[in-house]
């Protein structure tokens, strides 16, 4: 409980800056002239520790829009409860003002309009300088970086990651942990690794043929003369989530006695504050916060959720700090005598038109770009309709790339994966080469077409759902469904595996999918080694060529309830 | 690597001998556990720990591994297997640790059963769900 604590204080950057400001009047209000840099960063230090948290960035260097989800469904005990709490919801449990800064950043609600007033967020160079300010403030913060960096976009693609490495290292990031960074292969991962001025933390991950731990589980900090263990936790389900035979040694898993393990250890060893830098995935973290004892801080990801509270559990505090560069999470701590007696936390955050660009930053992120820049910027089509992801059903973006394969792969069936990542597109805007890589780039892009009975789509549909909507969290992946296209269907939440998915219908005849009949099915991302066909967003390029402008109309085909 | 049931890996420690168990001896979970346990009472909890993972990363060869202290040995059970029966680790005198990991071939999601016969002749259950899933989509 927290009643040891001296005292709870947590908010939103931007919170309060809209007294007089309601509904309405937002659109007149261009985000440079209310909102500045010093009430974005305004923090009262705190305490005699700082730790910066940022995680899933995907690569993205530059500012980019991002639409939060409007669907989130939470399961069993986590029902409404945050992250699983969207739009309207999300605003008035956060006492957020409708159009304001932070109800753009933090929720869909009127996306496009606030888009146009607030601008876009995030960029690395913005995130270089909350993160020297927070230095300035206090010298000895920790800055510690979730993992889901180097992969995301064309240029990290391309480099293999070295462009997010340059960066990151430029930041000053002291200790990091893992996931997609894997889909590059054993290889590659260890090259980088051998070559970080910091740990590549991971207790989760062992030599899958000794079953002996392969990556640093800790690492240590001296500061504000407390010693401070911060223990990594690497996505637990890397190799049926990803291609295991890019990483064919090692083996994964959430491994929580291990982790009460290692909490023992470093307290053992004299930790005053043990931080956990995970990238179990929200509901993860908080399952595992309540059966591991004796940690004081974790740090989540992999489920891209900005919550502007700490969520807390016993007496460990969860911290969520968005995805794509957007926020930047600062948690101000009172140690004292090996206990953390209080906090203070601030989610920032990251508007691109507010904070200034970090100017070493900006070289280092236009160096990285300048040998792919033609490629990148070269313009595809435009689009009427936001193109946008996140959510636990099909968004705009993958409705698109489900259209593309439809038609330049001659499919009835088309399967997307429900990745969590990719920038959003604003209507009447231009679509470049580099906005569909942020919303496809990966090592594993190739659009198989093959066939398969009604049975096994049906099959896939059911296993994917229990992956989001186990009640158990321990047994979700943490991606979100399975895009379909040409295919519809309903999805009762609330039910067993096996029970939920029901009225399979092929769009084009209107007729229920026939368990016994093969369909000619196409996708993307699959985990097979030797999947052929055409990189997808080579696909996606033919196909936005074709029809020049896109415009979607709204998709119905998943009928939800039970939620 | 593929394992079946009856070659199952054996990374003992201490003393151990692995007995697989004949295929065709037990058709379900019912008979085995009666033929283990001879009819005697079964307490869940206390006494026998079983370590699985909650999913497995290939349903092939799933690591489980199970410990009971001063236990003259451990069943261990793939309820959901065509044949349920997995292995028996039995203990000598002379183990130090009466502990053994190998492992398992699953067909499906399904529970993993492992009783303990106790060193005062008791017999002690638990059991760990391990999810086999096709995979993909995480993000």
């Amino acid at each position: 409980m927290i009643s040891r604590r001296e005292f709870l204080q947590a908010s939103v950057a931007a919170s309060a800056l809209y007294g007089a400001s309601g509904v309405g009047n937002w659109a007149r209000l261009a985000a440079q002239q209310v909102l500045t840099q010093d009430q974005l960063l305004q923090f009262d230090t705190f305490g005699n520790i700082t730790l910066v948290h940022i995680t899933d960035i995907h690569a993205q260097l530059k500012p980019i829009w991002f639409r939060e989800p409007e669907i989130n469904i939470g399961v069993g005990d986590v029902k409404g409860v945050p992250p699983h709490v969207t739009g309207m919801d999300f605003i008035k449990m956060f006492n957020l003002k409708p159009g304001s800064p932070e109800a753009y950043a933090l929720t869909y609600e009127d996306f496009t309009s606030l888009g146009k007033a607030y601008g876009k967020m995030g960029g690395m160079d913005r995130v270089a300088t909350v993160v020297k300010s927070i230095r300035a403030d206090r010298p000895e913060a920790i800055i510690l970086d979730g993992g889901d960096t180097w992969h995301g976009s064309m240029t990290s693609l391309l480099t293999k990651g070295q462009d997010m490495v340059n960066v990151m290292n430029q930041l000053g990031v002291e200790a990091m942990t893992s996931h997609w960074e894997w889909t590059f292969g054993t290889e590659r991962v260890k090259e980088i690794v051998e070559g970080l001025p910091f740990p590549f933390l991971g207790q989760n991950i062992f030599d899958k043929e000794w079953d002996e731990p392969a990556f640093d589980p800790y690492t240590w900090f001296e500061r504000g003369g407390s010693k401070i263990a911060v223990i990594g936790q690497a996505f637990p389900y890397m190799p049926i989530a990803n291609p295991g035979w890019m990483f064919p040694e090692y083996s994964f898993g959430i491994r929580d006695e291990r982790m009460q393990e290692m909490v023992d250890e470093v307290r053992a060893e004299g930790a005053d504050l043990v931080v956990v830098l995970s990238h179990n995935g929200f509901d993860v973290d908080r399952k595992m916060a309540s059966r591991v004892t004796g940690i004081d801080v974790i740090l989540t990801g992999h489920t891209h959720d900005a919550i502007p509270e700490p969520v807390l559990v016993g007496e460990t505090i969860l911290i969520a700090s968005g995805s794509h560069g957007k926020y930047v999470s600062r948690v101000d701590l009172d140690v004292r005598d090996g206990k953390m007696m209080g906090f203070r936390h601030k989610l920032i955050p990251i508007f691109a038109d507010v904070i200034t660009p970090d100017a070493e930053m900006a070289d280092l992120i236009d160096a990285e770009r300048a040998p792919y820049k033609d490629q990148l910027e070269e313009v595809i089509g435009t689009t009427d309709s936001l193109l946008y992801r996140r959510g636990n059903f099909n968004g705009t973006w993958d409705d698109l790339i489900c259209d593309a394969m439809l038609s330049e792969r001659d499919a009835e069936i088309v399967m997307s994966p429900g990745v969590r990542w990719g920038a959003s597109v604003m209507p009447g805007d231009n679509i470049t080469r580099e906005d569909i890589y942020n919303a496809t780039s990966m090592t594993y892009p190739n659009c198989y077409r093959t066939e398969m009975t009604g049975e096994f789509l049906n099959v896939i549909l059911e296993d994917v759902a229990d992956n989001l909507f186990n009640t158990d969290p321990y047994y979700q992946q943490g991606g979100d469904m399975v895009r379909v296209g040409g295919m519809g269907y309903a999805i009762d939440v609330s039910k067993p595996i096996g029970e939920r998915i029901s009225n399979m219908t092929h769009l084009k005849t209107g007729e229920a999918i026939d368990p016994a009949r093969t369909y000619t099915v196409a996708g993307w991302a699959s985990v097979n080694e030797g999947t052929e066909g055409p990189p997808i967003w080579d696909v996606v390029e033919a196909h936005i060529r074709k029809i020049g402008t896109v415009k979607l109309e709204p998709n119905t085909s998943v009928t939800v309830t039970g939620a | 690597m593929i394992l079946s049931r009856r070659e199952a890996l054996v990374l003992a420690l201490g003393s151990v001998a692995a007995a697989a168990i004949p295929m065709s001896a037990l058709a379900s979970v019912d008979d085995a556990v009666a033929a283990f346990t001879g009819g005697a009472a079964v307490t869940d909890g206390a006494g026998v720990t079983l370590t699985a993972p909650e999913i497995a990363e290939n349903g092939n060869t799933v690591p489980i591994s199970v410990d009971a202290p001063g236990a003259s040995s451990i069943l261990v059970l793939a309820a959901g297997n065509p044949t349920p029966a997995v292995v028996t680790f039995n203990f000598g005198e002379l183990a130090g640790a009466h502990a053994a990991s190998t492992r398992i071939r699953l067909s499906k999601t399904q529970n993993v059963i492992a009783i303990a016969k106790l060193a005062d002749g008791t017999f002690v259950r638990t059991s760990s769900e391990v999810k086999v899933t096709i995979g993909g989509c995480g993000g």
